[in-house]
């Protein structure tokens, strides 16, 4: 008994520790994000000077402005191609089918900067003029891997005949792909659309290479910017933050708030 | 009857190896078929040609008249209950039985009228709403089967639907089947290795080996009238013997010439001879056409299954009398018990 207490102990010890240190770094940027001077290390009171800061910088809108585009479009793009081509790969023979995964974990594992400067030449070799497209097209291509990645394993555990069953009713191959394929995947669609976004949102290297004429995320701006503290970073870093842990939250605690009033609906019209 | 499919010549072939070997077959409006074959003899293939899901290499499928291996399975008047159900897991009961009619853009009122009778019709009433997924194995069946009959398809096939049943269940469905089938009066095409549920639900069975034919009939023909030795061993048990048909009506084997009820056979040809082994009586050493030591004695439930050690080969015998091991007995049968074949050409 004591043996077990003592373990747990050290577990609960061990667990809080991590916390704090994954933690303690954001809540300290966090609350110094209302700090009233300059300082980054010495609390002198509260300000949100550094937000109103941050709203009247155009700069700083036009880098949000750019990044969420760039995200949104991102996400959408890749999800829908990263999605066919899961669906096509687990049709085809099992030659195919490896090489094309084997080549799709590539890139992932490839180091950022290999291919921000493969990126960036290629664009240069093509003519293209850097700046919100190239970042784009750069964006699409690394998040359709991760995509392709998620949907995979919902696909192999998917019902064989169950296209077939669909095409048996009446349903036209699309009509299958959409009614019945694409909702019993929908798990992978939508986590491989969470990474791909914040794959984009987060990125620094590739954006860093291909991007020019003056369209800057908020990576390239803040790294632009870290040379000279300045608060206001903090304060867009809070707000980023916010947001995702408002989505996450949002993401874990729909589904079960959904679960639990179709299980009630089912109970109360059960009672015939 | 109006014949409502033909298949012609059908030959499939998988990378190179031939599945269906040249199918002819046609199968009438109304009719319970059954496509009967073990595992790998191209029942499942034939099948799923006729859904539109697989292309034949060779030959025509004719339905209703009109040449249909260009038609796309979402415009073919054929529905399937699938070998695993193939249920759509996102979806409710309802929502699963109306799948069709949604695509087909019904009326909602129609949808629910027609699913609500066809929850009836498979004894489903009042389970709209439940997640398929937490259904059992039979209930589930039954959604498949309401799922397929409610676009009133004049053809419903289905593939192995009672494999994964248990006996009992398999039995009840069996029997439900066919009052299903009766019900809705349309053609009824069932793939099985399971010779006993063949016999107790078709109309017609028709008997698949290694992508060929070998034989079509009703249950009672197949089973008392198999047309070679492999039909014989599939369905039922037999004891099947080398022989010599004599002349019309006068057959040898086992060194004695015996009276027999075939007929049409070359004068001396080699023939297959079999008895099934309800039919052999045990009785007393000098009453018996044939004697022999009881070698072995199985219970079986309802019967003994006896295996007679005979000078000449080993005769399985099924009877609800008590006998033991290492006794002498008599065989006897009468001329209609035994039944001639042909023998099987070489392959």
């Amino acid at each position: 008994m004591i043996k077990n207490k003592t373990g747990k102990f050290i577990s609960n010890v061990y667990l809080i520790a991590m916390l704090i240190f994954m933690y303690l770094p954001i809540i300290y940027m966090c609350v110094f994000s209302f700090n009233s001077s300059r300082s980054l290390t010495r609390w002198t009171g509260f300000s949100t000077q550094w937000y109103e800061r941050l709203f009247s910088d155009y700069t700083i809108g036009e880098a949000v402005y750019y990044t969420v585009l760039v995200a949104l479009l991102a996400t959408i793009f890749s999800t829908i191609i990263g999605t066919i081509t899961a669906i096509g790969l687990s049709k085809s023979r099992y030659v195919i089918r490896e090489i094309i995964t084997n080549i799709n974990d590539l890139p992932m594992m490839n180091p950022d900067i290999v291919t921000a400067i493969g990126m960036m030449l290629l664009f240069a070799s093509l003519g293209l003029e850097k700046g919100f497209m190239t970042m784009l097209i750069a964006h699409i291509t690394f998040c359709t891997p991760y995509v392709i990645l998620n949907v995979m394993p919902k696909l192999r555990g998917l019902d064989p005949n169950i296209a077939e069953a669909a095409m048996d009713l009446g349903a036209t191959p699309f009509q299958a792909l959409i009614q019945v394929i694409v909702p019993q995947i929908a798990p992978g669609i939508m986590s491989g659309a969470l990474i791909a976004f914040t794959m984009s949102i987060d990125d620094f290297v590739i954006s860093y290479f291909v991007t020019g004429n003056g369209v800057k995320n908020i990576s390239i701006l803040v790294y632009s910017m870290s040379k000279r503290l300045n608060p206001t970073i903090n304060a867009l870093s809070t707000i980023m933050v916010s947001i995702v842990t408002i989505v996450l939250v949002l993401i874990n605690v729909v589904p079960v708030i959904n679960a639990k009033m179709k299980n009630k609906k089912i109970s109360e019209e059960g009672n015939y | 009857m109006r014949e409502l499919i033909q298949f012609r010549n059908i030959v499939k072939e998988f990378d190179g190896q031939l599945v269906l070997k040249g199918i002819n077959l046609d199968i009438c409006e109304n009719e319970f078929v059954t496509l009967l074959g073990p595992s790998g003899c191209g029942k499942t293939t034939l099948l799923r040609i006729l859904g539109g899901f697989i292309e034949q290499t060779e030959g025509e499928v004719y339905f209703d008249g009109i040449e249909i291996s260009n038609v796309p399975p979402y415009k073919r008047e054929i529905n399937t209950v699938f070998q695993r159900y193939a249920l759509f897991p996102h979806m409710n009961v309802f929502d699963n039985i109306a799948f069709g009619l949604n695509i087909k853009k019904e009326n909602k009122d129609v949808i629910k009228q027609k699913v609500t009778k066809m929850l009836k019709l498979v004894g489903l009433e009042g389970y709209e709403n439940r997640a398929v997924t937490q259904m059992s194995g039979g209930q589930q069946q039954r959604v498949a089967i309401a799922r397929a009959l409610v676009n009133e398809p004049m053809v419903l096939l289905l593939d192995e639907p009672l494999g994964a049943l248990d006996l009992k269940l398999r039995k009840e469905m069996q029997v439900e089947l066919k009052k299903i089938q009766k019900e809705v009066g349309i053609t009824f095409i069932y793939v099985t290795h399971d010779q006993e549920e063949a016999l107790t639900m078709s109309d017609k069975i028709v008997v698949l080996n290694e992508g060929e034919i070998q034989q079509i009939g009703s249950a009672t023909d197949i089973y008392n009238e198999p047309e070679n030795e492999f039909v014989a061993k599939f369905i039922g048990e037999s004891n099947i013997i080398d022989g010599i048909m004599l002349d019309d009506y006068r057959v040898v084997f086992f060194d004695k010439e015996f009276e027999c009820v075939d007929y049409g056979f070359h004068d001396n040809e080699p023939v297959d001879i079999v008895i099934r082994p309800e039919d052999i009586d045990i009785v007393d050493v000098e009453k018996g056409m044939i004697k022999g030591t009881v070698k072995s004695i199985l219970f079986k439930g309802v019967h003994y299954e006896i295996m007679v050690e005979t000078e000449h080969e080993d005769l399985k015998v099924h009877t609800t009398d008590v006998s033991e091991v290492g006794k002498e007995v008599g065989l006897s049968f009468f001329p209609e018990d035994i039944h001639v074949m042909s023998k099987m050409a070489a392959y």
